[in-house]
């Protein structure tokens, strides 16, 4: 096209201009640029700062070690052991198939495992760690490790876990651990952080749970820095964690397992107590479980035998049961009636058989009758018509007062789960209860420990303890936190009268060493570890008059759940009462077959440490209990602590 | 014959055009590469592998390219634009047809021994056969319809092909480097007023458009506009790039963290930290002081350019050589916008600094014709 020079010089001109207007914009952008970009990186740079760190930095908890208990000689109660575990990183497996396939070639994998394993891989982030198996030995351990480099990704790790070595002897004691659940979140108000550490494990029952403030300790802390994916980059600082404090126990693991073993198969339970501190020895519930089968978590077949069991081996009957301590009550009743002077020592009473009250016949277990009873041969024939006749004089309310000085209907505060209260029953609280008017019929049931008495195995040693040394013992069951000693009872005197509780005590003492006495079978017979004690058998059941018309039927007839509870309390030796026993023996029928022969045991390996010589035995039964210490020896070898050899 | 060809006797010949080349604008544009060399060291963790150094082998290519474009007279180039501009076309239509997935875009074609994006190769034939056309066309004719229309054809059908790829990044730069041009050619205001009119009921068509079965845009870009919008409202997700940026850029504060030393980019939270959001890197690790000087430099190219554009008569040369300054312009305005939060992801990389071949290769090929129009530009009176 032809060109007109002033045409073109025109164009030139106008380019120029336009050029200076467009690079004036240009320009007035940059401008804006560093405007923004001072308002961003000078201005708000602290806030952006800010964000960059907390995008960067996280917190990471370090779990920390759990304390470890032991009974009084020092022997391990509870510990952690190091477990091993499988894990994977599917992000460096790689082939997550095929590695697995390799894997299953050298280890055992549990099926279940590994589909859980599966459904948490698909969910987690391709870099986080997902457990293969758990719980493996030191042999797969080696095993993977040897294989590493044919197995990318997968890599064993280490970790605590809670072991109990004497299992189901100490199961109701120290309870168990498990990983925390949600429902235990929702129970804990604000709980620590620390909880939410995966495969945590906190206290579920027993000491385990009560003691968990001190067992548990401080969780420590790492910050480590993350990039966007929230992978672990490194570790910027450390604050280590506390580690739980280690408990001591006042309890005696060879006579806790020899108790455990000698209620044997019974629905039982059993209170060995030191008189003088209140240091519980033993304290035994039968039957039991074992608590490692509760730390990762109790198969659904397992739980259910557990609970179906009709002698319910969950449930810690030396303080969770409750019964009607029946004759082993007497001595509260007697006591209480010579505190306030209505009944004296020498005083007699007529037994017939029976006692007539407001109407009602009130029966003496002995049918025919004592005759003249006073109040040592109460105790030693365990008449109840005594017990009726002296509580009519001296009331309920003196009684109850009584029950609840020497232990019973208060609630004992040891570190176990639902101790139980009791009950001393009192006008009181019949009408706050009830909103009955107590009856004299009631006082004559409470007299013999039938009715709304009821007592734990607990309770009864406490009474036993403070009958034989006239103070206020209290139980103890930690001996010491980190070495520091837990503070005693303060075991004041309980102010009776000292000749009152000497008569009492020789009551106890006519029932073991008197021929005619109840439990004179149950005796011991080596000089100065002399035995008192107190008989109990009580009713879970009204006897109908019809039933005794036709003769009252023998236990063994009657079914297991109808039948009576055997009871029986102890304290020796008699002359300087070193140890309270309590035994209960659920629906074992008489207190003086049932119970006394396991108190003597018992007592006589409390009171030689160990096996105690035949010599302790009246001649007649030695050869029997040799086959019996000979047969439990083998049981407890059997049941030996579960040694863990994985370290 | 036309204007330029009459004064070829004072044009340098042979090497002594060396001579004669914008050295400041070589020793700008190298300065700049140098940026990017580094924060491709830093990004990498301290490493040259696996960016800065394939970045410095494509700088040398580039920077080959350029001279060889240079030494070129820029006559030639003009006669070649119509051809370029349909070379670019029919690479773009080939784009669709047989074109490589990449990052949800069609925007490669494999050409053996590198990726070729047309879409780049467009920003630069457009803008030649643009400044062609405006040399050809006389300045009374500008602004008459006709003659507005066809540059118009020119940049929307290129534009229209970009834009199906999708590539909204590029669409807009081939579209503001296109109106650009003929703003400075000489077109009337009143249609720029009249197009800019239109454009803002064309962005009032694309949000009243959305959730219709004709809406304009892919889902992903109208949720880029919503999270430009309003970031916060999704951090972890759509708004999780530009969140990380902004956050990389105000930390920066001053002077910066540090060379190597910035915690956004190291630690991964900087989404594309090595090619469309590098800018951040270099904010984070060097704060104000850095971003600044970066900006600073930036500019200078582009004034040399209208420096250059302004001494030389030439009408083609005078188009090309602001065409390649609008084009370097905007991508490093939107780019920084794009960080700072000013405007949405779009995918423009920081000319000369991210890393990637295509569009560095091309802008040195603009530079090429800059230094090119430098050299042959008519001399002395005439």
């Amino acid at each position: 096209m032809k060109r007109n020079p002033k045409d073109q010089e025109q164009s030139h001109r106008k380019l120029g201009r336009r050029a200076l207007v467009l690079g004036g914009l240009q320009l007035a952008f940059a401008g804006t640029l560093a405007m923004r970009m001072r308002y961003m990186q000078v201005e708000q740079a602290d806030q952006f700062r800010l964000l960059a760190e907390e995008n960067r930095i996280n917190i990471r908890l370090i779990a920390p070690n759990r304390g470890e208990l032991f009974d009084r000689n020092g022997k391990v109660l509870a510990r952690n052991v190091p477990s091993y575990r499988i894990v994977m990183v599917r992000e460096d497996a790689g082939d997550v198939d095929k590695v697995i396939g390799d894997l299953s070639r050298l280890v055992a994998l549990n099926p279940e495992e590994l589909e859980q394993a599966m459904t948490e891989m698909r969910r987690s982030a391709p870099f986080l760690p997902v457990t293969l198996a758990d719980r493996v030995s030191w042999d797969d351990v080696s095993r993977v490790a040897v294989n590493a480099p044919a197995l990318p990704g997968v890599t064993p790790e280490v970790g605590l876990t809670r072991v109990y070595p004497h299992g189901a002897d100490m199961a109701h004691v120290v309870g168990y651990v498990g990983p925390v659940s949600d429902y235990d979140l929702q129970q804990i108000e604000d709980p620590e952080p620390v909880l939410r550490i995966p495969r945590f494990q906190i206290g579920k029952v027993g000491l385990e749970a009560k003691r968990e403030d001190v067992l548990r300790g401080k969780a420590g802390a790492k910050r480590v820095e993350v990039n966007a994916t929230g992978r672990v980059m490194r570790e910027l600082d450390r604050r280590n964690g506390q580690a739980g404090a280690d408990l001591q126990l006042t309890l005696d693991a060879d006579l806790q397992s020899y108790v455990q073993a000698r209620l044997g198969n019974e629905s039982a339970s059993a209170v060995v107590m030191d008189c003088e501190t209140g240091d519980i020895r033993a304290i035994v519930s039968s039957p039991s479980f074992d608590p490692n089968l509760f730390v990762q978590g109790i198969s659904v077949a397992d739980y259910r035998a557990l609970t179906n069991d009709p002698y319910r081996p969950l449930a810690n009957k030396s303080v969770q049961g409750t019964y009607p301590p029946g004759s082993t009550f007497k001595m509260i009743t007697a006591l209480a009636a010579l505190e306030a002077g209505t009944v004296g020592p020498e005083e007699t009473v007529w037994c017939p058989g029976h006692l007539e009250v407001s109407g009602r016949r009130f029966h003496c277990w002995k049918g025919g009758g004592h005759g003249h009873v006073d109040l040592m041969n109460s105790l030693k024939q365990s008449c109840d018509v005594y017990y009726y006749d002296v509580a009519m004089k001296v009331g309920i309310d003196n009684i109850s007062a009584m029950a609840q000085r020497l232990g019973l209907g208060v609630r004992h505060d040891l570190p176990m789960s639902a101790v139980a209260s009791g009950l001393a029953p009192d006008r009181a609280w019949k009408k706050r209860v009830h909103n009955q008017d107590w009856l004299i019929g009631d006082t004559a049931n409470s007299a013999i420990g039938q009715g709304y008495m009821l007592a734990s195995p607990l309770q009864l040693a406490v009474m036993t303890a403070r009958l034989a040394t006239g103070r206020a013992i209290e139980p103890r069951l930690v001996r010491s936190v980190d070495g520091v000693e837990e503070p005693l009872g303060a075991n004041e005197p309980l102010g009776l009268n000292e000749n009152h509780l000497r008569q009492v005590r020789r009551g106890m003492n006519a029932v073991m060493n008197d021929r005619r006495g109840t439990a004179y079978k149950s005796r011991i017979v080596a000089e100065g570890m002399r035995m008192a004690g107190k008989t109990g058998t009580s009713q879970v059941r009204n006897i109908t008059a019809a039933e005794r018309a036709a003769g009252v039927i023998n236990n063994r007839d009657l079914p297991w759940e109808r039948r009576d509870h055997a009871l029986f309390v102890a304290f020796a030796p008699v002359e300087a009462p070193r140890y309270a026993v309590s035994v209960v023996v659920e629906h074992g029928g008489g207190g003086s077959t049932a119970a006394a022969p396991i108190a003597r045991d018992v007592m006589l390996q409390a009171l030689y440490e160990g096996t105690p010589p035949l010599e302790a035995y009246p001649t007649a039964d030695r050869n029997r209990i040799k086959a019996q210490q000979e047969k439990l020896q083998r049981e407890q070898d059997e049941r030996a602590p579960v040694r863990s050899d994985r370290a | 014959m036309s204007y330029l060809e009459y004064n070829v006797k004072s044009t340098p010949s042979g090497l002594r055009k060396v001579l004669y080349l914008n050295w400041p604008l070589i020793l700008l544009l190298c300065s700049v590469a140098g940026v990017g060399f580094l924060q491709l060291y830093s990004v990498a963790g301290g490493s040259l592998s696996p960016w800065a150094e394939p970045q410095m082998k494509r700088f040398i290519l580039g920077l080959s390219v350029m001279l060889v474009v240079a030494m070129v007279p820029v006559w030639f180039w003009r006669n070649m634009s119509v051809a370029a501009y349909l070379i670019s076309v029919v690479l773009l239509i080939a784009v669709e047809l047989v074109g490589i997935e990449g990052k949800g875009a069609q925007r490669w074609i494999d050409i053996g021994f590198m990726r070729l994006q047309p879409s780049e190769l467009m920003k630069i034939t457009l803008i030649m056969l643009l400044a062609a056309y405006y040399d050809w066309l006389p300045g009374h004719r500008t602004s008459r319809p006709f003659w507005v229309l066809v540059p118009l054809v020119i940049i929307l059908f290129p534009t229209y092909l970009v834009l199906r790829q999708p590539d909204l990044g590029t669409s807009i730069l081939l579209i503001t480097a296109g109106g650009g041009l003929m703003f400075l050619a000489g077109v009337h205001w009143a249609y720029f007023t009249a197009v800019i009119a239109a454009g803002i009921g064309l962005i009032t068509a694309v949000f009243e458009s959305r959730g219709t079965p004709w809406q304009l845009l892919k889902d992903y870009q109208y949720r880029r506009i919503d999270t430009f919008l309003d970031p916060a409202s999704d951090p972890l997700g759509a708004g999780y790039h530009i969140t990380q940026s902004k956050i990389a850029l105000g930390s920066g504060g001053w002077t910066g963290r540090g060379f190597m030393q910035g915690t956004q980019s190291r630690l991964n939270f900087l989404p594309e930290k090595h090619t469309d959001f590098i800018f951040t890197t270099l904010a984070e690790e060097f704060g104000f002081v850095g971003g600044i000087s970066l900006l600073a430099l930036y500019m200078l190219i582009i004034i040399f350019c209208i420096a250059t554009a302004m001494a030389t008569r030439d009408r083609f040369s005078s188009l090309v050589t602001l065409g390649v300054a609008i084009t370097f312009f905007l991508f490093f305005a939107v780019n920084m916008s794009m960080v700072m939060g000013l405007a949405p992801v779009v995918g423009v990389p920081l000319p000369m600094v991210s890393y990637g071949g295509s569009a560095m290769l091309v802008l040195m090929v603009g530079f090429g014709l800059v230094q090119s129009a430098h050299i042959h530009r008519p001399r002395g009176r005439n």
